[in-house]
């Protein structure tokens, strides 16, 4: 066997390798979306349909027909959108304090900032929930909002941050000679320059707040207040006889919205969490 | 300041005074700015987790139920909680089991992250395309719905992780059932937790390993080394730092955990047999109405977080400051 041979043959094999790892890993995915489109009587053989050969969206229509589904995505849409919208306001501000001035008492904050994004959800629930019903915003959306900011407004300040260190500061200085003070200079001419960097950090705040599950799970009991993963989470219920059809398309339809904004700013944030120590 | 006051003393012209004062002025504003930038967000982390912070320190020496939530007081008992927890067999086995299961899943990641992130570097590019992609898709699944996928996957009716198993001819797997025992149900949720983590790992490490000097892998080679020697010697210690962070990342994510196993192994078969720490703390102390207890739970929950918190925290503060 020839050189060029031996080593084409060992390419294909990684390559093959690396098919069946990618088949593996994108299975269950592949299966939630098929099983979705699958007729119930395919759904429940014995035998496994690889392929819904006969696509129905009957599935689909009986997840949107189940109890509280539009309403729980409306409070889903509402609480999200409420979030990211204050946290980004705010989370702008100190983005700019960190990336831009030196001061003292710097370092803490940015521990601080750092530090909470360690906290587990779990040994959180009980303070919030104690002080929100002192509060009476227990079942509540306004108490969701609340606590989903102690999460989103950490995470945003430290990505913003990352967003608004890589603006040249020669722009800055340019800005500032034209006879604008430095904060002026930075909102006027350069914040059209990090619109992409908030519009990335924004989604991602959306996607971790869309998904976040045990503080909507403690902090709502009523039905119609529910966000759509708690919605999701009671989908089986006590029914004995489970609708998985309906179940994968009612995943689906939950998953969506997340995979698509992920796809689009993944490239951006991804490595917020470890990029210094790729550089460093 | 002290040249300022000499002046004076020494009677110089008003003006310059006057013009230095001013600067003082604008110097103390300038000054100001950034605290200003961050007052609103320390306010806001202040109202919304620093006063439950401070108020989990007081409950927790509280006996705190439902009539306490309702009228809004509890009644101080002292150390009493902690005593009750550091007494509870139930405690001490829970957390040695979370450290177990959390080692477990661990260094599933990361020795599975490493090798693929390896494999990927042997890949021809069209494959390397297609297979990160796959990763970035899994990457952005939902916990809960990734959860009702595992659950209708490894379902015993008719879950097709049985009939894959059976056709494959490792055992009869028909109508088994993976949920029947504690390991059974803390591997399931391993399983989900490392498929669910493999993405991040992997792109990241992947995006390390790219940082390698290919001439310096090539001149090992040329000296002889093993692939093994190589990743050993050169590739390791370059991606060492990544690792490390990923590390102590997936241990603070894998001990906290809560979602997965509550969800997959299901409120209704929860007992304290298979219980991990997130879900101890919201059985005993949520569900059961015993703020005062879980409270103290909570705190030494996050105590332990935040001690392995140290080195991840350290490392990112370090390179918040030189950048």
């Amino acid at each position: 066997m020839s050189r060029t041979t031996r080593r084409r043959l060992r390419q294909s094999g990684w390559d093959l390798l690396g098919l069946a790892v990618f088949a593996v890993v994108v299975f269950p995915v592949y299966w939630m979306i098929s099983t979705a489109f699958k007729r119930s009587d395919d759904i429940v053989s014995l035998t496994p349909t690889w392929l819904p050969f006969h696509p129905t969206l009957s599935n689909y229509r009986s997840a949107m027909r189940m109890p509280f589904f539009w309403v729980d995505v409306k409070n889903s849409l509402i609480i999200v959108s409420v979030t990211v919208a204050i946290s980004m306001g705010l989370a702008f501000l100190a983005a700019v304090a960190l990336a831009k001035y030196r001061f003292t008492g710097r370092k803490l904050f940015i521990v601080l900032m750092i530090g909470i994004q360690m906290l587990p959800a779990a040994g959180l629930i009980i303070p919030l929930y104690v002080v929100l019903a002192r509060y009476h915003q227990v079942n509540t959306l306004t108490g969701v909002i609340v606590t989903y900011m102690t999460f989103v407004l950490p995470f945003s300040v430290w990505t913003l941050r990352g967003f608004i260190i890589g603006i040249p500061r020669e722009l800055e200085e340019a800005a500032m000679v034209d006879g604008n003070t430095r904060l002026g200079a930075f909102l006027k001419i350069l914040l059209p320059l990090i619109a992409p960097g908030l519009v990335a950090t924004s989604v991602f705040a959306f996607i971790t707040s869309w998904n976040e599950y045990i503080f909507a799970r403690v902090l709502l009991n009523d039905q119609s207040k529910q966000t759509v993963t708690v919605w999701l989470s009671y989908f089986l219920g006590t029914s004995k006889h489970t609708d998985w059809g309906a179940l994968m398309a009612g995943s689906t339809l939950t998953a969506i919205p997340v995979v698509v904004f992920f796809l689009l700013v993944q490239r951006r944030i991804a490595f917020g969490l470890t990029a210094g120590a790729v550089r460093g | 300041m002290t040249t300022d006051r000499t002046a004076l003393a020494a009677g110089t012209a008003p003006p310059r005074t006057r013009r230095r004062r001013r600067l003082t002025a604008r110097r103390i504003f300038a000054a100001s700015v950034p605290y200003g930038l961050i007052l609103p967000v320390v306010g806001a982390i202040a109202a919304i987790l620093g006063y439950p912070l401070y108020r989990l320190v007081r409950l927790s020496t509280q006996h705190y139920g439902l009539f306490e939530l309702i009228r809004h007081k509890g009644q101080s008992i002292g150390l009493h909680n902690y005593g009750l927890i550091l007494h509870d067999p139930v405690f001490w086995h829970t957390l040695l089991r979370t450290v177990v299961f959390t080692v477990a899943n661990v260094a599933l990641t990361m020795v599975l992250g490493t090798l693929l992130a390896l494999l990927l570097t042997r890949l021809s590019t069209w494959v390397r395309l297609l297979l990160t992609s796959g990763l970035v898709l899994v990457w952005s699944m939902p916990v809960v719905v990734a959860v009702q996928v595992w659950d209708w996957m490894t379902n015993f009716e008719n879950g097709i992780v049985n009939y894959v198993l059976t056709q494959l001819g490792v055992g009869d797997y028909f109508h088994h059932d993976w949920y029947a025992t504690a390991f059974s149900q803390l591997s399931m949720t391993t399983a989900l937790i490392v498929w669910g983590a493999l993405p991040f790992v992997v792109i990241t490490i992947y995006a390390g390993l790219s940082q390698v000097p290919h001439e310096l892998v090539e001149a090992a080679r040329s000296d002889g080394a093993r692939a093994w020697q190589v990743f050993r010697d050169v590739t390791f210690p370059i991606v060492k730092p990544v690792l490390l962070i990923l590390t102590s990342l997936s241990i603070i994510w894998d001990f906290g955990v809560f979602t997965q196993p509550y969800l997959l192994i299901g409120q209704a078969k929860i007992v304290p047999s298979n219980y991990l720490m997130g879900i101890y703390l919201f059985e005993e102390g949520y569900l059961k109405s015993d703020f005062g207890r879980g409270a103290a739970i909570s705190i030494l929950m996050l105590l332990i977080v935040a001690l392995l918190s140290v080195v991840y925290v350290r490392r990112m503060v370090k390179l918040g400051d030189v950048r």
